[in-house]
């Protein structure tokens, strides 16, 4: 905590920079995101919180340069997306890893090809190296074997997050992006889905994870720098101890809420 | 009253016009992605497979029917001024010029269309289309370009194959059935006939197999919500690729007319 701490007083490195943000998506009539300034630091395991509907998806849209801002600057490893073309952007998008609220597999290829997929597409690796890589993140996230040659609906909802976790880390992405990863999850599935987020990142110094939450008790257990949005904005972002002291009413009765409901 | 009338006609309008807009946007996109790197051939044969291969039944079946009906529709007729020898230019100008290509367009669209809608719907609500593009998979080249090349060229082959089997059904109709000769029924096929008609219908077919194919992939690509958004979707992509291919059908057939004029040669 105290590095992190450091490199925000230090203005180090920040993985993505958000300044400025506006978007709207009825040509200006109304906006969805209102100005919205957003500092994550490289390295961290970062929640973003919020109630529904405060434009908490339709950020990480604009960090994946899915979404073009209606004004504003988004910086993401020292690269301004807006700056970058359609094309430029497929390419970029190689240092992103994202595990998707329904895990987003392919459902026509098996665990393993979806695992493959990514490394067939970018990588110059022969078959027989693609696929003992693949095996190998799928074994890293602990999936058995024996599901390897499974099609997604055979497979548990766990196991999905597992192998859309797997197919996130092929490429060795520097940003991995978590959608509402416990969305849906039983409470012993959303701890293990916890858990494999928390080992994911300490095995991978450096890397920086972001992700999108509505679980604050998980969002306070395992991240190490939180941002709280309301109505396009973000209301607080800081460590989660700066949550605990804060005097904005709105933060107060949403964590005392979502700790009381956990 | 009257001002709100033509307010909603102009909105209408400019809305029919910044749509038309998109899709030909899109199927710009489209065109360009399958030609741009990397060249997607095994997926460009998969819907090969789909698109023409899975529709050799269906089309064969229909061609053959067509055939039959519009042949005994022409011998009735045709039997009353003494004019039976020639059902068989009538039923293959119909065939080759019309009825071939209109008949194939609408039956793959409905066919093959619907379900590329609904693929591509499916992948768009499953998060499916948002992973390939935050792999840094252009989905333009992936899903969309083999969709409507494959379709593009598997219409003309489908609609050779209507023309085929429906001149077949006329054939067991007159020769078979009726009991006329069949030389005279072939002579006068090569008599009236011309390879340009043949290869004006299957020129149609390849439209008609651009229009479906963008039409549905871009219906599919855009599909908003779960179940009932792919629905919506699918049926729209059908809907409105049939229609066009209708009214589009009258247009071309004025245009080859045209071309035929301005080059000089008898249509």
């Amino acid at each position: 905590m105290t590095d992190l701490r450091t490199q925000l007083e230090n203005k180090e490195v920040f993985a993505t920079e958000l300044t400025d943000i506006w978007k709207s998506f009825d040509g200006g009539n109304s906006f969805v995101i209102k100005g919205l300034d957003l500092k994550i630091p490289k390295g961290s395991l970062t929640a973003i919180i919020g109630f529904s509907g405060t434009g908490k998806s339709v950020i990480l849209k604009h960090i994946l340069g899915l979404h073009r801002p209606t004004k504003g600057s988004i910086k993401v490893l020292d690269h301004e997306l807006g700056k970058m073309t359609d094309q430029e952007l497929v390419v970029f998008r190689r240092k992103f890893g994202v595990l998707f609220q329904s895990a987003a597999l392919f459902d026509d290829m098996t665990v393993l090809e979806n695992v493959c997929f990514p490394l067939i597409e970018h990588t110059p690796l022969k078959q027989e190296k693609i696929i003992e890589v693949a095996q190998e993140k799928l074994m890293q996230v602990g999936l058995a074997a024996a599901h390897f040659n499974k099609l997604p609906s055979e497979i548990s909802g766990g196991m999905q997050k597992r192998t859309g976790l797997a197919r996130a880390l092929a490429l060795d992405p520097e940003i991995i992006f978590y959608d509402e990863p416990t969305t849906g999850l039983d409470p012993i599935l959303t701890e293990m889905v916890d858990d494999l987020i928390v080992e994911t990142h300490k095995s991978r110094p450096g890397t920086t994870s972001i992700m999108i939450s509505h679980d604050l008790a998980a969002a306070f257990k395992i991240a190490d720098f939180v941002a709280m949005l309301d109505a396009g904005q973000v209301l607080l972002s800081g460590p989660p101890e700066v949550f605990f002291n804060t005097d904005i009413d709105l933060v107060k009765r949403f964590v005392n809420k979502g700790m009381k409901l956990q | 009253m009257i001002q709100s009338v033509f307010k909603f006609i102009q909105n209408k309008l400019i809305q029919t016009v910044e749509a038309l807009g998109e899709v030909i946007l899109f199927s710009g996109k489209g065109l360009q992605g399958f030609f741009a790197k990397p060249f997607r051939g095994l997926e460009l044969v998969r819907q090969f497979e789909f698109v023409g291969n899975q529709s050799f039944f269906i089309i064969a079946l229909t061609g053959l029917f067509t055939g039959l009906a519009l042949a005994f529709q022409v011998y009735m007729g045709f039997k009353v001024v003494n004019a039976t020898n020639l059902i068989g230019p009538v039923v293959a100008l119909g065939i080759s010029r019309e009825l071939g290509p209109v008949l194939t367009g609408l039956i793959i669209a409905a066919r093959a269309g619907g379900a590329m809608a609904a693929r591509i719907g499916t992948m768009r609500v499953n998060e499916q289309i948002d992973a390939l593009d935050v792999m840094g998979i252009d989905t333009y080249n992936y899903l969309i370009g083999p969709r409507i090349i494959a379709s593009i060229i598997s219409t003309p082959l489908l609609t050779a194959l209507f023309d085929f089997f429906a001149m077949a059904g006329a054939w067991i109709l007159v020769v078979q059935i009726v009991g006329l000769d069949s030389a005279i029924f072939w002579d006068r096929i090569d008599q009236i006939v011309q390879v340009k008609y043949i290869f004006e219908g299957l020129f149609k077919a390849a439209i008609f197999g651009f229009v479906f194919s963008v039409i549905c992939t871009y219906r599919g690509y855009h599909t908003k919500g779960g179940a009932q958004g792919v629905g919506e979707a699918t049926n729209k992509g059908v809907v409105s690729s049939m229609v066009t291919i209708i009214v589009l059908d009258y247009f071309l057939m004025n245009l080859i007319r045209m071309y035929y004029h301005l080059i000089g040669v008898s249509s």
